[in-house]
């Protein structure tokens, strides 16, 4: 692969910046290339104008208000629930994805491993709605921790390869071993809880849309640690590895802890993802990980846009409502989500932030 | 099969605005006698949920086409309670998560009356879920794990198929007479293999008998290795109950082996659908139907092989006879209690006989009360090739009809107990 | 014990011939374009459909014949529109776009030839045993082997000893170097990608006599073949031949101790190697690592 010897960039697409600035040699230089180059926004700054603030105050304005709205457009407060979760998913892949450069097919092991642990946490251990959040996001997170340690070498294709693989073995588990995951069959028997808060109950169990708030809720919080992350040092040292993995060695970053923890992090937010799944469906089966809900995930943040940091919540938008809608309607909606797949690839690789942004995001 | 389902869906697309609008409406808590009347236009709604994409896409069609099939004549004769039947198909792709969804979708969106899911026992277990927790009536045209009217039984669900233990009861002692007590099992390796199993092994060691067997996950391509192992083993039988795509694989590498020299072939299911897929060479066997469409003697069932081929173009199914009944039950049991209310018809199907014209066999076909599963007779027979200028569907020769409620064993065996909503 | 043993090794080897066969097509275009090809399943599919509806009319032997080179064709046009326009960016679009494309064969082999099974009948001399003793080595099956084996011998002859071949291991190495040496890469890159969808068509061909020809098999077909390549190393078509037998014979032999287990051991075996020997049995490294 001579892309990999001549080019400085292991990952990203897009032809590095540096070379075309010219040779770079003054070291002030270098180490200011990471952050000069970084797309004027992806993360919404925290202060600022109101101006900078509106697609942050309109995202949540439309979230918050969704209850009272959905149903009038044609949908259900289900689907605003799902929407909710996978792009919480999304966002989570995109974490690594976007932000760190790392492509990752397997991830969505990590999203049922989530559902998985919440499951056993209600029907097996307590009956308690945060605590199967607590176990489900550690039973994901930890072992993604394991597994990162063993493929954090590996770059481009190689560790999209590997990381399907290692995705498929955590499906082949839950898929094989019955007696614990109820295998084909999924886990069942368990149901979210009411929230008890002292002497005030929150019925999320059958309140569809006191669900969906409290979903928003753990939306919130996560999205906020994960927002919180990205503009911290770590962050902005994960944005340097995307741009130029070369030269951020050179500056004598420690890549493979930083690509150690990006991909940590990201499984933890994904197993949150998909314990909030399990608690939505009181359900938990291996389709969940198989490497086409990693798929769908991933294409869910490429179709947001994967530079910017509310673009996968976006897209996962897009692609549950366009499923839910073709699902419906026509047999041969498998014919039209690949259609998406390969429309958004080919024309939309900036996603639809990207293409309404209309900047270049090198 | 796709285009007839679009232009019907289509159709539901107006509709679903107004329906819409209405239900915004109707959310609010005003049941004034003008929300009734107006419902007189509406049509009622079955929502059927089917793996239509997935490996089990063949029987969910079959059973797709027999639901709408019943829907039409329905219509025709003027609906249910006076008004037009829908039916809203919606696609679970045989994944539980997206049940789920549409599930709830057809339900909170689309105010369906009825539920109809799914071939995915895992999924029609989980959609269970919902339309209890909704109080809907639900039917299982064909998910067989057997808790659905067992352990796990709900007031709302009742089920059109059989259980394992139905299934594997009806046949079990017909080959321990003719062939022997030593069998090999092929097994896949999830809840419906296992129960299946079960049923048979309960039976064969009740006569003393033997057996060896591999579990085998679905999906296997290659089944040399585990029929290595049973030519070694040397049994009467090599039982076969893998599913789908599965159950045509193993029959057909049982024949290239040169297998069938050695033993005999049986199992529980081999769904016509399948036959098709196998080389004539490989309809060998003993078998379970759970329907079948030859019935000479029985009136009724050569007018809705008519109708059906007609229809069509095709012979039908077991799998067409379950969405058929399940839709009917709809009707039936809304026209006898006079309306939708999902409690009162789940008490009027309890212990409902079929009508000859619905049950399409000879018998007292009913829902039992005890655990809500449809007594229907299972037929018991041998596969062969169909004959040359024959109807390429005789397939089978039925040997003996075994009475559902026979081969079922008693409702407090099932472990049912229902509990219904206070 | 021996017997079983041995039976089942040979057994091994025989689905590891077929392994190697679908894997092998889907090495070469990952070796050359750097492409995942999640189609790679689609095609095989699409390959065993052509060939039942050829051979209707021109025979099993024809159909084998020609229905790789259809599927062939329809590769490299997919590669021309869609594939080519991805080579310089990051490998997620292409993979995204195969993955895309994998769900368009499948359902367009549904909906075209229907969600039911199709019998494919194989010529009868074929469907024997070779002997009552052996019988689990079938005409059909050891036909599978001899075309596997025709099949490998003539890549490697022409890797080898041909001028095409020769740039194809070049372009391997180092694509812009050759470009530069005034090769076609474009042209090569296409050729190349035929070349693997040809074999994915010849595995789907020989696949429909042995299994069922539903619109699914390809995907379920898929794993092995990543597993296959993973084990014997990326960017080693040696490699990928080894590991695709030895992940049959894996599987063959852990049948006789442990049959619930066979599925998993070629996860373990790839778990393993990953740990011990992470560029894979014959990888180097520097080859897409």
């Amino acid at each position: 692969m001579s892309q990999r010897v001549t080019t400085g960039s292991p990952v990203a697409g897009e032809p590095p910046a540096p070379t075309a600035q010219g040779a770079a040699t003054a070291t002030a230089q270098l180490a200011e290339t990471p952050v000069a180059r970084m797309p004027a926004v992806t993360v919404p700054p925290l202060r600022g104008t109101l101006g900078n603030q509106l697609p942050l105050l309109a995202i949540w304005a439309i979230l918050l208000t969704a209850p009272l709205w959905i149903n009038a457009v044609g949908g259900y407060m289900g689907l605003a629930t799902r929407v909710v979760v996978l792009g919480l998913a999304a966002m989570s892949i995109n974490f690594l994805l976007g932000f760190t450069g790392f492509m990752s097919f397997g991830h969505a092991a990590f999203f049922g491993l989530g559902a998985y642990g919440a499951g056993f946490t209600l029907k097996l251990l307590v009956p308690s709605t945060p605590l199967s959040l607590v176990f489900g996001t550690l039973l994901g997170g930890v072992l993604g921790g394991l597994l990162g340690l063993l493929i954090v070498r590996r770059r481009g294709v190689y560790f999209a390869m590997v990381t399907i693989a290692f995705g498929q073995v955590f499906y082949f588990l839950a898929y094989r071993w019955n007696s614990l995951t109820g295998g084909d069959d999924g886990l069942r028997g368990f149901a979210r809880q009411p929230l008890h808060l002292g002497p005030l109950i929150i019925d999320i169990q059958n309140n569809a849309a006191f669900f969906y708030y409290f979903v928003l809720f753990c939306f919130a919080i996560a999205t906020g640690i994960m927002g919180f992350l990205l503009r911290s040092p770590f962050g902005r040292t994960l944005l340097a590895i995307r741009e130029n993995e070369r030269r951020a060695r050179f500056l004598g970053i420690p890549i493979e802890r930083h690509v150690w923890a990006s991909f940590t992090l990201s499984c933890f937010f994904m197993s949150f993802a998909g314990a909030l799944y399990a608690l939505l469906n009181n359900f938990a089966d291996p389709s969940n990980l198989h490497y086409t809900m990693s798929g769908n995930i991933v294409i869910m943040a490429v179709l947001g846009g994967i530079r910017a940091f509310w673009g996968p919540l976006l897209g996962a938008a897009v692609f549950v409502v366009l499923q839910d809608y073709l699902s419906s309607i026509t047999t041969n909606w498998m014919s039209f989500v690949g259609l998406i797949f390969i429309i958004v690839v080919l024309f939309f690789p900036r996603g639809l932030l990207g293409f309404v942004r209309g900047r270049n995001m090198a | 099969m796709s285009t007839g389902l679009l232009s019907k869906t289509i159709a539901r697309r107006a509709l679903l605005r107004a329906g819409a609008a209405g239900a915004a409406i109707g959310a609010l808590p005003l049941t004034s006698p003008f929300i009734i009347e107006a419902r007189g236009e509406t049509p009622i709604k079955i929502g059927l949920i089917d793996p239509i994409t997935g490996v089990y896409s063949a029987p969910a069609a079959s059973e797709v086409e027999g639901a709408k099939f019943a829907v039409d004549e329905i219509n025709q004769k003027g609906g249910i309670l006076g008004r037009q039947v829908q039916l809203l198909v919606e696609d679970s792709a045989n994944d539980v998560g997206t049940g789920v969804q549409k599930a709830r979708k057809l339900i909170e969106r689309d105010e369906v009356n009825f539920i109809l899911a799914d071939v995915n026992s895992a999924i029609a277990y989980a959609v269970a879920g919902v339309t209890n927790e909704k109080q809907i009536l639900h039917i299982v045209p064909g998910g067989h794990t057997d808790p659905i009217t067992g352990k796990d039984c709900k007031w709302n669900v009742f089920r059109v198929c059989n259980t394992t233990a139905m299934d594997a009861n009806a046949i079990a002692n017909t080959l321990i007479e003719k062939f022997g007590k030593k069998w090999y099992f092929l097994t896949p390796d999830y809840a419906y293999g296992h129960t299946l199993e079960e049923g048979f092994v309960r039976n064969l060691k009740g006569a003393g008998g033997s057996y060896e067997g591999d579990l085998l996950p679905i999906g296997t391509a290659d089944f040399s290795a585990a029929l290595i192992k049973a030519k070694s083993y040397g049994p009467n039988v090599l039982i076969d109950i893998m599913g789908g795509a599965d159950q045509v694989n193993s029959l057909k590498q049982f024949l290239q082996f040169g297998l069938q020299n050695d033993m005999k072939v049986a199992g529980s299911l081999y769904e016509l659908e399948n036959m098709y897929a196998v080389p004539k060479e490989a309809l060998i066997g003993w078998w379970v139907m759970e329907w079948w469409w030859n019935q000479p003697n029985v009136p009724h069932v050569a007018e809705f092989v008519a109708a059906i081929k007609k229809a069509l173009n095709k012979t039908p199914t077991a799998r067409h006879w379950f969405g058929y009944v399940s839709v009917h039950t709809c009707a039936i049991v809304a026209n006898e209690t006079k309306g939708l209310d999902a409690v009162k018809m789940a008490h009027a199907l309890e212990g409902l006989k079929l009508p000859p014209e619905i049950a399409l066999q000879s018998g007292d076909v009913v829902y039992r009360a005890g655990d809500h599963q449809l007594m229907s007779n299972i037929f018991v027979g041998e596969a062969h090739p169909a004959p040359e200028g024959g109807d390429p569907a005789d397939m089978f020769r039925v040997d003996t009809i075994v009475p559902g409620e026979k081969a079922a064993g008693s409702a407090e065996a099932t472990g049912c107990h229902v509990t219904w909503p206070s | 014990m021996t017997t079983l043993l041995l039976f089942n090794l040979t057994n091994g080897l025989i689905i590891g011939a077929f392994y190697v066969l679908m894997a092998l097509g889907l090495s070469l275009i990952l070796n050359l374009s750097g492409v995942i090809n999640f189609a790679h399943g689609g095609f095989l599919t699409l390959g065993g459909y052509i060939a039942f509806m050829l051979s209707a009319r021109i025979g099993f032997w024809g159909a084998l014949i020609v229905a790789p080179f259809i599927v062939a064709i329809l590769g490299i046009l997919v590669e021309r529109i869609m594939i080519r326009r991805l080579y310089g960016r990051d490998p997620l679009y292409s993979l995204l776009l195969t993955f895309g494309l994998a769900f368009i064969l499948e359902d367009g082999s549904r909906w075209y030839w229907g969600p039911q099974g199709l019998p494919v009948t194989i010529p009868a001399f074929l469907a024997q045993p070779l002997s009552a003793s052996l019988f689990f080595i079938t005409g059909y099956r050891l036909f599978m082997v001899a075309v596997a084996t025709a099949v490998v011998v003539l890549l490697f002859l022409f890797l080898r000893y041909t001028r095409l071949g020769l740039r194809i291991r070049a372009g391997t190495l180092d694509l812009d170097t050759v470009s530069s040496l005034g090769v076609n890469v474009r042209l090569l890159r296409s050729f190349n990608f035929g070349l693997g969808i040809f074999l994915a068509g010849l595995s789907g061909v020989l696949a429909g006599g042995q299994l069922g020809l539903i619109p699914t098999m390809g995907t379920t077909l898929l794993m092995p073949s990543f597993i296959a390549i993973i084990v014997g190393g990326v960017g080693s078509l040696v490699g990928t031949l080894v590991g695709g037998l030895l992940i049959g014979v894996a599987a063959g032999l852990t049948t006789v101790f442990w049959p619930s287990a066979s599925e998993a051991v070629m996860y373990v075996l790839m778990a393993l190697v990953l740990l011990v020997r992470p560029r894979g049995l014959f990888g180097e490294e520097g080859m897409l690592t």
